[in-house]
Protein backbone atom coordinates (compact mmCIF):
# COMPACT_ATOMS: atom_id res chain seq x y z
CA UNK A 1 0.00 0.00 0.00
CA UNK A 2 2.79 2.36 0.85
CA UNK A 3 4.61 1.59 -2.19
CA UNK A 4 1.96 2.41 -4.00
CA UNK A 5 1.29 5.72 -2.48
CA UNK A 6 4.87 6.30 -2.59
CA UNK A 7 5.33 5.83 -6.30
CA UNK A 8 1.96 7.46 -6.86
CA UNK A 9 3.41 10.97 -5.44
CA UNK A 10 6.70 10.38 -7.07
CA UNK A 11 4.87 11.06 -10.17
CA UNK A 12 3.15 14.12 -8.93
CA UNK A 13 6.16 16.46 -7.36
CA UNK A 14 9.45 14.34 -6.72
CA UNK A 15 10.73 14.32 -10.15
CA UNK A 16 11.79 17.94 -9.71
CA UNK A 17 14.73 19.31 -7.99
CA UNK A 18 12.97 20.54 -4.96
CA UNK A 19 11.30 17.25 -4.74
CA UNK A 20 14.66 15.59 -4.73
CA UNK A 21 15.97 17.56 -2.35
CA UNK A 22 13.01 16.88 0.00
CA UNK A 23 13.31 13.10 -0.57
CA UNK A 24 16.99 13.56 0.12
CA UNK A 25 16.52 15.40 3.55
CA UNK A 26 13.69 13.27 4.48
CA UNK A 27 16.06 9.63 4.41
CA UNK A 28 18.73 12.14 6.21
CA UNK A 29 17.48 14.03 8.80
CA UNK A 30 20.43 14.55 10.30
CA UNK A 31 21.44 16.66 7.23
CA UNK A 32 17.68 18.28 7.95
CA UNK A 33 18.81 19.02 11.56
CA UNK A 34 22.51 19.93 10.70
CA UNK A 35 20.57 22.81 8.06
CA UNK A 36 18.45 23.93 10.71
CA UNK A 37 20.53 24.31 13.17
CA UNK A 38 24.19 25.33 11.32
CA UNK A 39 22.91 29.05 11.23
CA UNK A 40 21.59 29.94 14.48
CA UNK A 41 24.39 27.59 16.32
CA UNK A 42 27.19 29.32 14.15
CA UNK A 43 25.40 33.00 15.08
CA UNK A 44 25.30 32.12 19.24
CA UNK A 45 27.98 29.91 19.12
CA UNK A 46 30.80 31.82 17.94
CA UNK A 47 29.99 35.24 17.76
CA UNK A 48 28.42 35.34 21.21
CA UNK A 49 29.80 32.63 23.08
CA UNK A 50 33.08 33.09 21.46
CA UNK A 51 32.87 36.79 22.58
CA UNK A 52 32.35 35.99 26.18
CA UNK A 53 35.01 33.33 26.39
CA UNK A 54 38.03 35.66 24.59
CA UNK A 55 36.68 38.32 28.04
CA UNK A 56 36.68 35.47 30.97
CA UNK A 57 40.02 34.70 29.20
CA UNK A 58 40.95 38.03 29.99
CA UNK A 59 40.61 38.14 32.92
CA UNK A 60 43.12 36.36 33.88
CA UNK A 61 45.83 38.43 32.46
CA UNK A 62 46.43 41.61 34.94
CA UNK A 63 47.43 45.48 34.08
CA UNK A 64 50.89 46.47 34.21
CA UNK A 65 50.49 49.58 37.09
CA UNK A 66 53.43 51.59 35.58
CA UNK A 67 52.61 51.67 31.31
CA UNK A 68 49.02 50.79 31.76
CA UNK A 69 49.20 48.19 29.48
CA UNK A 70 47.54 44.17 29.57
CA UNK A 71 50.44 42.06 30.76
CA UNK A 72 49.11 38.82 28.22
CA UNK A 73 50.65 36.69 31.29
CA UNK A 74 48.48 33.88 32.94
CA UNK A 75 47.80 35.16 36.77
CA UNK A 76 45.46 35.17 39.63
CA UNK A 77 47.13 38.64 40.65
CA UNK A 78 43.22 40.45 39.02
CA UNK A 79 41.18 38.22 40.89
CA UNK A 80 42.72 38.84 44.28
CA UNK A 81 42.31 42.53 43.35
CA UNK A 82 38.82 41.75 42.86
CA UNK A 83 38.75 41.10 46.58
CA UNK A 84 40.08 43.57 48.28
CA UNK A 85 37.76 45.40 50.95
CA UNK A 86 36.69 48.28 47.98
CA UNK A 87 35.81 45.31 45.30
CA UNK A 88 34.13 43.31 47.63
CA UNK A 89 32.15 45.83 48.99
CA UNK A 90 31.11 46.84 45.83
CA UNK A 91 29.76 42.92 45.50
CA UNK A 92 28.27 42.53 48.63
CA UNK A 93 26.17 45.76 48.11
CA UNK A 94 25.02 44.35 44.46
CA UNK A 95 23.99 41.18 45.81
CA UNK A 96 22.40 42.78 48.96
CA UNK A 97 20.64 45.11 46.24
CA UNK A 98 19.29 42.29 43.82
CA UNK A 99 18.21 39.68 46.74
CA UNK A 100 15.85 42.74 48.33
CA UNK A 101 14.60 43.89 45.14
CA UNK A 102 13.72 40.10 44.37
CA UNK A 103 12.00 39.45 47.48
CA UNK A 104 9.98 42.93 47.54
CA UNK A 105 9.01 42.21 43.98
CA UNK A 106 7.80 38.79 45.03
CA UNK A 107 5.65 40.52 47.76
CA UNK A 108 4.00 43.26 45.32
CA UNK A 109 3.79 40.72 42.38
CA UNK A 110 1.95 37.97 44.42
CA UNK A 111 -1.29 39.25 44.71
CA UNK A 112 -1.62 40.83 40.83
CA UNK A 113 -0.86 37.26 39.91
CA UNK A 114 -3.03 35.12 42.29
CA UNK A 115 -5.87 37.54 41.54
CA UNK A 116 -5.31 37.36 37.59
CA UNK A 117 -4.85 33.67 37.95
CA UNK A 118 -7.85 32.68 40.48
CA UNK A 119 -10.22 35.34 39.89
CA UNK A 120 -10.20 37.49 36.85
CA UNK A 121 -12.00 35.90 34.09
CA UNK A 122 -12.93 36.47 30.31
CA UNK A 123 -12.43 40.75 29.65
CA UNK A 124 -10.57 41.01 33.26
CA UNK A 125 -8.49 38.59 32.29
CA UNK A 126 -7.08 40.40 29.17
CA UNK A 127 -6.92 43.69 30.82
CA UNK A 128 -4.79 41.69 33.46
CA UNK A 129 -2.30 40.84 30.74
CA UNK A 130 -2.29 43.42 29.40
CA UNK A 131 -1.77 45.70 32.56
CA UNK A 132 1.13 44.04 33.09
CA UNK A 133 2.59 43.23 29.51
CA UNK A 134 2.64 46.98 28.59
CA UNK A 135 4.98 48.16 31.30
CA UNK A 136 6.64 45.20 31.19
CA UNK A 137 7.67 46.32 27.33
CA UNK A 138 7.63 49.72 27.48
CA UNK A 139 10.85 51.70 27.38
CA UNK A 140 13.25 51.24 30.20
CA UNK A 141 14.83 54.70 30.24
CA UNK A 142 10.74 55.91 29.70
CA UNK A 143 10.26 54.35 33.09
CA UNK A 144 13.70 55.42 34.93
CA UNK A 145 12.98 59.17 33.37
CA UNK A 146 9.44 58.85 34.94
CA UNK A 147 10.86 58.13 38.81
CA UNK A 148 13.38 61.35 37.86
CA UNK A 149 10.34 63.49 37.65
CA UNK A 150 8.39 61.88 40.36
CA UNK A 151 11.40 61.70 43.47
CA UNK A 152 12.83 64.63 42.29
CA UNK A 153 12.98 67.27 45.35
CA UNK A 154 10.39 69.50 43.39
CA UNK A 155 8.61 66.43 42.37
CA UNK A 156 4.71 64.81 42.61
CA UNK A 157 5.97 62.88 45.70
CA UNK A 158 7.28 65.58 47.93
CA UNK A 159 4.37 67.78 46.97
CA UNK A 160 1.68 64.92 48.37
CA UNK A 161 4.11 64.11 50.92
CA UNK A 162 3.55 68.21 51.79
CA UNK A 163 -0.09 68.12 51.05
CA UNK A 164 -0.58 64.95 53.66
CA UNK A 165 1.82 66.98 56.06
CA UNK A 166 4.18 64.21 56.46
CA UNK A 167 7.37 65.71 55.30
CA UNK A 168 8.62 64.83 58.32
CA UNK A 169 8.34 61.65 58.10
CA UNK A 170 10.26 61.88 54.96
CA UNK A 171 13.23 63.58 56.16
CA UNK A 172 13.16 60.94 59.64
CA UNK A 173 13.82 58.84 56.67
CA UNK A 174 16.41 60.87 54.72
CA UNK A 175 18.33 61.29 57.82
CA UNK A 176 18.46 57.19 58.03
CA UNK A 177 22.59 56.48 57.40
CA UNK A 178 23.33 54.06 54.00
CA UNK A 179 19.39 54.30 52.94
CA UNK A 180 18.65 57.94 53.49
CA UNK A 181 20.14 60.52 51.39
CA UNK A 182 20.08 64.48 50.29
CA UNK A 183 17.04 63.54 48.57
CA UNK A 184 15.48 60.10 47.35
CA UNK A 185 16.90 60.31 43.94
CA UNK A 186 20.04 60.71 44.85
CA UNK A 187 19.78 57.59 47.81
CA UNK A 188 19.67 53.80 47.83
CA UNK A 189 15.84 53.88 48.61
CA UNK A 190 15.47 55.55 45.38
CA UNK A 191 17.47 53.07 43.53
CA UNK A 192 16.07 50.70 45.37
CA UNK A 193 12.08 51.54 43.99
CA UNK A 194 13.24 52.29 40.65
CA UNK A 195 14.89 48.59 40.35
CA UNK A 196 11.62 47.28 41.91
CA UNK A 197 9.54 49.56 39.51
CA UNK A 198 11.55 48.10 36.66
CA UNK A 199 12.26 44.30 37.36
CA UNK A 200 8.59 43.47 39.36
CA UNK A 201 6.46 42.91 35.96
CA UNK A 202 9.17 40.12 34.95
CA UNK A 203 7.47 38.34 37.89
CA UNK A 204 4.37 38.25 37.63
CA UNK A 205 3.94 36.10 34.63
CA UNK A 206 6.20 33.41 36.02
CA UNK A 207 3.78 33.22 39.55
CA UNK A 208 0.50 33.37 37.37
CA UNK A 209 1.60 30.55 35.16
CA UNK A 210 2.19 28.41 38.00
CA UNK A 211 -0.95 29.32 40.06
CA UNK A 212 -2.90 28.36 37.38
CA UNK A 213 -1.73 24.82 37.57
CA UNK A 214 -2.91 24.66 41.21
CA UNK A 215 -6.64 22.90 40.64
CA UNK A 216 -9.28 24.88 42.78
CA UNK A 217 -10.55 21.53 44.18
CA UNK A 218 -6.89 21.63 45.86
CA UNK A 219 -7.54 24.53 48.14
CA UNK A 220 -11.11 23.86 48.61
CA UNK A 221 -9.97 20.48 50.14
CA UNK A 222 -7.34 22.13 52.10
CA UNK A 223 -10.83 24.14 53.47
CA UNK A 224 -12.70 21.54 53.72
CA UNK A 225 -10.11 19.64 56.22
CA UNK A 226 -10.44 22.84 58.26
CA UNK A 227 -7.28 24.82 56.84
CA UNK A 228 -7.79 28.18 57.59
CA UNK A 229 -7.16 31.04 54.99
CA UNK A 230 -3.20 31.54 56.37
CA UNK A 231 -2.67 27.78 56.77
CA UNK A 232 -3.86 27.15 53.21
CA UNK A 233 -1.77 29.39 51.71
CA UNK A 234 1.00 28.86 54.05
CA UNK A 235 1.03 24.63 53.28
CA UNK A 236 -0.66 24.52 49.94
CA UNK A 237 -0.73 27.29 48.06
CA UNK A 238 2.88 28.63 48.45
CA UNK A 239 4.76 25.43 47.88
CA UNK A 240 2.93 25.07 44.80
CA UNK A 241 3.65 28.40 43.35
CA UNK A 242 7.24 28.80 44.50
CA UNK A 243 8.37 27.06 40.80
CA UNK A 244 7.19 30.37 39.71
CA UNK A 245 8.70 32.79 42.15
CA UNK A 246 11.74 30.96 41.27
CA UNK A 247 11.53 31.59 37.46
CA UNK A 248 10.45 34.87 38.28
CA UNK A 249 13.38 35.80 40.48
CA UNK A 250 15.87 34.61 37.95
CA UNK A 251 14.62 38.00 36.14
CA UNK A 252 14.72 40.25 38.98
CA UNK A 253 18.30 38.63 40.43
CA UNK A 254 19.83 38.53 37.15
CA UNK A 255 18.57 42.37 36.08
CA UNK A 256 19.10 43.97 39.01
CA UNK A 257 22.85 42.34 39.80
CA UNK A 258 24.32 43.79 36.11
CA UNK A 259 22.68 46.88 35.91
CA UNK A 260 24.42 49.76 35.82
CA UNK A 261 22.46 52.83 34.59
CA UNK A 262 19.59 52.76 37.23
CA UNK A 263 21.85 53.69 39.87
CA UNK A 264 23.72 55.94 37.98
CA UNK A 265 20.82 58.23 37.21
CA UNK A 266 19.03 57.36 40.59
CA UNK A 267 21.61 56.29 43.32
CA UNK A 268 24.54 57.59 45.17
CA UNK A 269 27.86 58.06 44.08
CA UNK A 270 28.94 53.93 45.35
CA UNK A 271 29.22 51.75 42.82
CA UNK A 272 27.11 48.74 41.48
CA UNK A 273 29.00 45.95 40.17
CA UNK A 274 27.49 47.25 36.73
CA UNK A 275 28.93 50.34 37.08
CA UNK A 276 32.66 49.21 38.57
CA UNK A 277 32.28 47.01 35.16
CA UNK A 278 31.74 50.16 33.05
CA UNK A 279 33.97 52.24 34.94
CA UNK A 280 36.96 49.77 34.88
CA UNK A 281 36.57 49.46 31.14
CA UNK A 282 36.17 52.67 29.99
CA UNK A 283 37.93 55.77 31.99
CA UNK A 284 40.29 53.51 34.13
CA UNK A 285 41.08 51.37 30.77
CA UNK A 286 41.59 47.95 33.09
CA UNK A 287 39.87 45.07 31.15
CA UNK A 288 40.97 42.65 32.79
CA UNK A 289 39.56 43.62 36.37
CA UNK A 290 36.78 44.45 34.25
CA UNK A 291 36.70 41.20 32.85
CA UNK A 292 36.62 39.72 36.60
CA UNK A 293 33.93 42.00 37.65
CA UNK A 294 32.32 40.03 34.87
CA UNK A 295 32.80 36.60 36.03
CA UNK A 296 30.97 37.49 39.85
CA UNK A 297 27.63 38.15 38.11
CA UNK A 298 28.02 34.91 35.72
CA UNK A 299 29.18 32.42 38.91
CA UNK A 300 26.17 34.18 40.70
CA UNK A 301 23.94 33.51 37.85
CA UNK A 302 25.16 30.32 37.33
CA UNK A 303 24.66 28.68 41.01
CA UNK A 304 21.55 30.19 40.76
CA UNK A 305 19.60 28.69 37.60
CA UNK A 306 21.40 25.11 38.72
CA UNK A 307 19.28 25.82 41.77
CA UNK A 308 16.01 27.01 40.16
CA UNK A 309 16.67 23.41 37.77
CA UNK A 310 16.84 21.79 40.55
CA UNK A 311 13.32 23.25 41.79
CA UNK A 312 11.29 22.78 38.63
CA UNK A 313 11.65 26.32 37.95
CA UNK A 314 11.96 26.09 34.67
CA UNK A 315 8.72 24.26 34.01
CA UNK A 316 7.42 27.29 35.00
CA UNK A 317 8.46 29.76 32.26
CA UNK B 1 -15.75 17.33 37.85
CA UNK B 2 -13.96 20.40 39.58
CA UNK B 3 -16.61 22.64 41.30
CA UNK B 4 -15.88 26.07 39.16
CA UNK B 5 -18.59 28.14 41.08
CA UNK B 6 -17.62 31.92 40.47
CA UNK B 7 -16.40 33.27 43.78
CA UNK B 8 -15.47 37.01 44.37
CA UNK B 9 -11.81 37.16 45.43
CA UNK B 10 -11.34 38.87 49.53
CA UNK B 11 -10.87 42.37 50.09
CA UNK B 12 -7.71 42.46 50.89
CA UNK B 13 -6.60 40.73 47.89
CA UNK B 14 -8.53 43.33 45.32
CA UNK B 15 -7.03 46.21 46.91
CA UNK B 16 -3.56 44.68 46.93
CA UNK B 17 -3.88 43.83 42.86
CA UNK B 18 -5.35 47.01 42.23
CA UNK B 19 -2.37 48.87 44.12
CA UNK B 20 0.43 46.89 42.45
CA UNK B 21 -1.42 47.46 38.61
CA UNK B 22 -1.69 51.31 39.99
CA UNK B 23 2.02 51.49 41.26
CA UNK B 24 2.86 50.04 37.43
CA UNK B 25 1.04 52.38 35.38
CA UNK B 26 0.70 55.70 36.96
CA UNK B 27 4.23 56.95 36.87
CA UNK B 28 3.96 56.23 32.63
CA UNK B 29 0.80 58.88 33.08
CA UNK B 30 2.63 61.15 34.79
CA UNK B 31 5.05 61.20 31.62
CA UNK B 32 1.65 62.19 29.22
CA UNK B 33 1.30 65.07 32.13
CA UNK B 34 5.01 66.48 31.83
CA UNK B 35 5.01 66.09 27.99
CA UNK B 36 2.81 69.38 28.13
CA UNK B 37 4.38 71.16 31.04
CA UNK B 38 5.36 75.05 30.50
CA UNK B 39 8.45 74.38 32.99
CA UNK B 40 11.32 74.56 31.18
CA UNK B 41 13.84 74.12 34.34
CA UNK B 42 12.84 71.68 36.99
CA UNK B 43 10.39 68.63 37.26
CA UNK B 44 8.10 70.99 39.00
CA UNK B 45 4.50 69.41 40.14
CA UNK B 46 2.09 70.24 39.36
CA UNK B 47 2.99 72.11 36.23
CA UNK B 48 3.05 75.97 36.26
CA UNK B 49 0.93 75.63 33.06
CA UNK B 50 0.50 73.77 30.31
CA UNK B 51 1.39 74.20 26.19
CA UNK B 52 1.93 72.54 22.84
CA UNK B 53 4.77 74.93 22.10
CA UNK B 54 7.04 72.05 22.85
CA UNK B 55 6.00 69.39 20.58
CA UNK B 56 6.89 72.13 17.82
CA UNK B 57 10.39 72.28 19.11
CA UNK B 58 10.76 68.62 19.20
CA UNK B 59 9.61 68.09 15.50
CA UNK B 60 12.13 71.15 14.50
CA UNK B 61 15.09 69.06 16.10
CA UNK B 62 17.55 67.57 13.87
CA UNK B 63 18.93 65.13 16.31
CA UNK B 64 15.94 62.91 17.40
CA UNK B 65 15.16 62.65 13.86
CA UNK B 66 18.60 61.06 13.22
CA UNK B 67 18.99 58.79 16.64
CA UNK B 68 14.79 57.85 15.51
CA UNK B 69 15.62 56.94 12.60
CA UNK B 70 18.66 55.09 13.40
CA UNK B 71 16.66 53.03 16.15
CA UNK B 72 14.21 51.87 13.46
CA UNK B 73 16.63 51.04 10.69
CA UNK B 74 18.70 48.59 13.41
CA UNK B 75 15.50 47.22 14.89
CA UNK B 76 14.36 46.41 11.59
CA UNK B 77 17.62 44.67 10.27
CA UNK B 78 17.89 42.88 13.82
CA UNK B 79 14.48 41.72 13.94
CA UNK B 80 14.98 40.05 10.30
CA UNK B 81 17.65 38.13 11.63
CA UNK B 82 16.29 37.09 15.20
CA UNK B 83 13.32 35.58 13.37
CA UNK B 84 15.02 33.77 10.62
CA UNK B 85 17.39 32.46 13.15
CA UNK B 86 15.13 31.90 15.57
CA UNK B 87 12.58 30.25 13.51
CA UNK B 88 15.21 27.35 12.43
CA UNK B 89 16.44 27.22 15.86
CA UNK B 90 12.31 26.48 17.07
CA UNK B 91 11.86 23.81 13.98
CA UNK B 92 14.93 21.79 14.84
CA UNK B 93 13.95 21.51 18.58
CA UNK B 94 10.17 20.89 18.43
CA UNK B 95 10.35 18.93 14.89
CA UNK B 96 13.47 16.67 15.96
CA UNK B 97 15.06 14.60 18.54
CA UNK B 98 18.62 15.14 19.51
CA UNK B 99 21.48 14.90 21.78
CA UNK B 100 21.93 18.37 23.77
CA UNK B 101 18.29 20.07 22.80
CA UNK B 102 18.12 21.74 27.02
CA UNK B 103 21.32 23.03 26.04
CA UNK B 104 20.33 24.73 22.71
CA UNK B 105 17.36 26.14 24.72
CA UNK B 106 19.88 27.58 27.47
CA UNK B 107 22.21 29.12 24.53
CA UNK B 108 19.42 31.16 23.28
CA UNK B 109 18.16 32.00 26.52
CA UNK B 110 21.57 33.06 27.53
CA UNK B 111 22.28 36.77 25.81
CA UNK B 112 19.19 37.72 27.92
CA UNK B 113 19.66 35.83 31.16
CA UNK B 114 23.14 37.34 31.53
CA UNK B 115 23.16 41.13 32.40
CA UNK B 116 23.07 43.41 29.43
CA UNK B 117 26.69 44.70 30.35
CA UNK B 118 28.43 41.61 30.24
CA UNK B 119 27.21 40.70 26.52
CA UNK B 120 27.91 44.24 25.68
CA UNK B 121 31.52 44.17 27.02
CA UNK B 122 32.04 41.01 25.82
CA UNK B 123 31.43 41.94 22.57
CA UNK B 124 32.62 45.29 22.66
CA UNK B 125 36.27 43.93 23.54
CA UNK B 126 36.17 41.07 20.53
CA UNK B 127 35.26 43.92 17.98
CA UNK B 128 38.64 45.57 19.90
CA UNK B 129 39.98 42.06 19.17
CA UNK B 130 39.66 41.65 15.72
CA UNK B 131 39.74 45.23 14.68
CA UNK B 132 36.27 45.53 13.83
CA UNK B 133 35.70 49.41 13.83
CA UNK B 134 31.82 50.20 15.36
CA UNK B 135 28.99 51.04 12.87
CA UNK B 136 25.72 50.38 12.52
CA UNK B 137 26.34 46.54 11.60
CA UNK B 138 28.31 46.28 15.39
CA UNK B 139 25.13 47.33 16.52
CA UNK B 140 22.68 45.31 14.52
CA UNK B 141 24.78 42.00 15.84
CA UNK B 142 24.46 42.56 19.58
CA UNK B 143 20.66 43.13 19.41
CA UNK B 144 20.31 40.11 16.48
CA UNK B 145 21.81 38.27 19.72
CA UNK B 146 19.07 38.70 22.26
CA UNK B 147 16.32 39.12 20.00
CA UNK B 148 16.78 35.62 18.65
CA UNK B 149 15.13 34.39 22.15
CA UNK B 150 11.85 35.92 21.47
CA UNK B 151 11.28 34.75 18.31
CA UNK B 152 11.71 31.49 19.03
CA UNK B 153 10.04 31.48 22.14
CA UNK B 154 7.28 32.26 20.57
CA UNK B 155 8.09 29.78 17.30
CA UNK B 156 8.54 27.38 20.02
CA UNK B 157 5.03 26.87 21.81
CA UNK B 158 3.02 27.04 18.12
CA UNK B 159 5.15 24.36 17.04
CA UNK B 160 4.11 22.80 19.82
CA UNK B 161 0.48 22.80 18.98
CA UNK B 162 0.57 22.37 14.91
CA UNK B 163 0.03 18.87 15.25
CA UNK B 164 2.65 16.23 13.63
CA UNK B 165 -0.27 14.06 11.84
CA UNK B 166 -1.01 17.34 9.90
CA UNK B 167 2.41 17.48 7.98
CA UNK B 168 2.44 13.66 7.80
CA UNK B 169 -1.04 14.07 6.02
CA UNK B 170 0.75 16.80 3.91
CA UNK B 171 3.16 14.13 3.16
CA UNK B 172 0.80 11.36 2.37
CA UNK B 173 -1.08 13.14 0.01
CA UNK B 174 1.80 13.76 -2.19
CA UNK B 175 3.54 17.19 -1.35
CA UNK B 176 6.91 17.64 -0.81
CA UNK B 177 9.31 18.95 2.47
CA UNK B 178 8.80 22.50 0.86
CA UNK B 179 5.48 22.33 0.26
CA UNK B 180 4.28 21.16 3.52
CA UNK B 181 6.89 24.16 4.96
CA UNK B 182 4.97 26.84 2.71
CA UNK B 183 1.33 25.40 2.88
CA UNK B 184 0.96 23.90 6.45
CA UNK B 185 3.57 25.38 8.96
CA UNK B 186 3.85 28.52 7.72
CA UNK B 187 0.07 29.44 7.65
CA UNK B 188 0.53 27.33 11.13
CA UNK B 189 3.26 29.21 12.47
CA UNK B 190 2.54 32.45 10.68
CA UNK B 191 0.83 34.76 13.79
CA UNK B 192 3.30 33.30 16.03
CA UNK B 193 6.16 34.72 13.96
CA UNK B 194 4.86 38.15 13.46
CA UNK B 195 3.76 38.52 17.52
CA UNK B 196 7.76 37.53 18.01
CA UNK B 197 9.38 39.77 15.12
CA UNK B 198 6.93 42.90 16.84
CA UNK B 199 8.58 42.29 20.16
CA UNK B 200 11.80 41.75 19.28
CA UNK B 201 11.46 44.90 17.61
CA UNK B 202 10.12 46.25 20.36
CA UNK B 203 13.39 44.91 22.37
CA UNK B 204 15.53 46.40 19.98
CA UNK B 205 13.91 49.44 19.33
CA UNK B 206 14.32 50.30 23.38
CA UNK B 207 17.91 48.40 23.99
CA UNK B 208 20.16 50.68 25.71
CA UNK B 209 22.77 48.81 27.48
CA UNK B 210 24.43 46.73 24.63
CA UNK B 211 24.17 49.64 22.80
CA UNK B 212 26.31 51.97 24.88
CA UNK B 213 29.25 49.00 24.79
CA UNK B 214 28.94 48.62 20.37
CA UNK B 215 27.79 51.45 19.13
CA UNK B 216 30.28 54.06 18.89
CA UNK B 217 29.84 57.86 18.75
CA UNK B 218 26.43 56.95 16.95
CA UNK B 219 22.89 57.40 18.75
CA UNK B 220 20.18 55.19 18.73
CA UNK B 221 17.13 56.85 20.18
CA UNK B 222 17.45 55.15 23.72
CA UNK B 223 20.99 56.77 23.30
CA UNK B 224 20.23 59.78 22.74
CA UNK B 225 17.41 59.49 25.63
CA UNK B 226 20.49 58.63 28.00
CA UNK B 227 22.46 61.54 27.33
CA UNK B 228 19.88 63.32 28.08
CA UNK B 229 19.29 61.90 31.15
CA UNK B 230 23.01 62.19 32.01
CA UNK B 231 23.24 65.88 31.56
CA UNK B 232 19.99 67.29 30.33
CA UNK B 233 19.97 70.09 27.65
CA UNK B 234 16.30 70.86 27.01
CA UNK B 235 14.01 68.81 29.67
CA UNK B 236 10.90 69.52 28.07
CA UNK B 237 11.96 67.66 24.35
CA UNK B 238 12.98 64.74 26.82
CA UNK B 239 9.59 65.09 27.92
CA UNK B 240 7.73 65.00 24.82
CA UNK B 241 10.29 62.19 23.03
CA UNK B 242 9.66 59.81 26.20
CA UNK B 243 6.02 60.40 25.96
CA UNK B 244 6.09 59.31 21.94
CA UNK B 245 8.33 56.23 22.86
CA UNK B 246 5.82 55.12 25.23
CA UNK B 247 3.29 55.04 22.76
CA UNK B 248 5.38 53.35 20.19
CA UNK B 249 6.59 50.69 21.85
CA UNK B 250 2.72 49.99 22.95
CA UNK B 251 1.68 49.68 19.41
CA UNK B 252 3.54 46.19 18.90
CA UNK B 253 2.77 45.15 22.30
CA UNK B 254 -0.64 45.41 21.41
CA UNK B 255 -0.32 43.79 17.91
CA UNK B 256 1.55 40.79 19.43
CA UNK B 257 -1.15 40.70 22.00
CA UNK B 258 -3.87 40.09 19.11
CA UNK B 259 -2.22 37.94 17.29
CA UNK B 260 -1.42 35.22 19.68
CA UNK B 261 -4.35 35.48 22.18
CA UNK B 262 -6.20 32.47 20.96
CA UNK B 263 -4.19 30.32 23.39
CA UNK B 264 -0.09 29.83 23.87
CA UNK B 265 0.38 33.49 25.44
CA UNK B 266 -2.01 33.16 28.22
CA UNK B 267 -0.77 30.13 29.64
CA UNK B 268 -4.00 28.10 30.89
CA UNK B 269 -6.78 30.24 30.53
CA UNK B 270 -8.25 27.63 28.03
CA UNK B 271 -7.63 24.13 30.48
Amino acid sequence: MSAIAHHHAGDASRGSVAGRISDFLWRHPHVLLAILLGPPLLWLGIVYLGSLFALLLQSFFSIDDYSGLINYEFTLATYRQLLNDANFDIIVRTVVMAASVTLFSAVIAFPIAYYAARYARGKWKAIFYLGVMLPLWSSYLVKIYAWKLILAKEGILTWIVTKLNLLWLLDAWLSIPVIGGNSLSVSYTGTFIVFVYVWMPFMILPIQAALERVPTNLIEASSDLGGTPQQTFRHVLFPLALPGIVAGSIFTFSLTLGDYIIPQIIGSSRLFIGQAVYAQQGTAGNIPLAAAFTVVPIVIMGLYLWMARRMGAFDAL
Amino acid sequence: MRSDKTVSAPLGLKIAAAGGLLFLHLPLLLIFLYAFTTEEKSYQFPPPGLTLKWFAVTWERPDVWQALWLSVRVASISTIIALVLGTLCAAAVSQTRFFGRETISLLVILPIALPGIITGIALRSAFSLADIPFSFWTIVLGHATFCIVVVYNNAVARFRRVSGSLMEASMDLGANGFQTFRYIILPNIGTALLAGGMLAFALSFDEVIVTTFTGGQQSTLPIWMLQELIRPRQRPVTNVVAMVVVIVTFLPILGAYYLTRDGDQIAGSGK
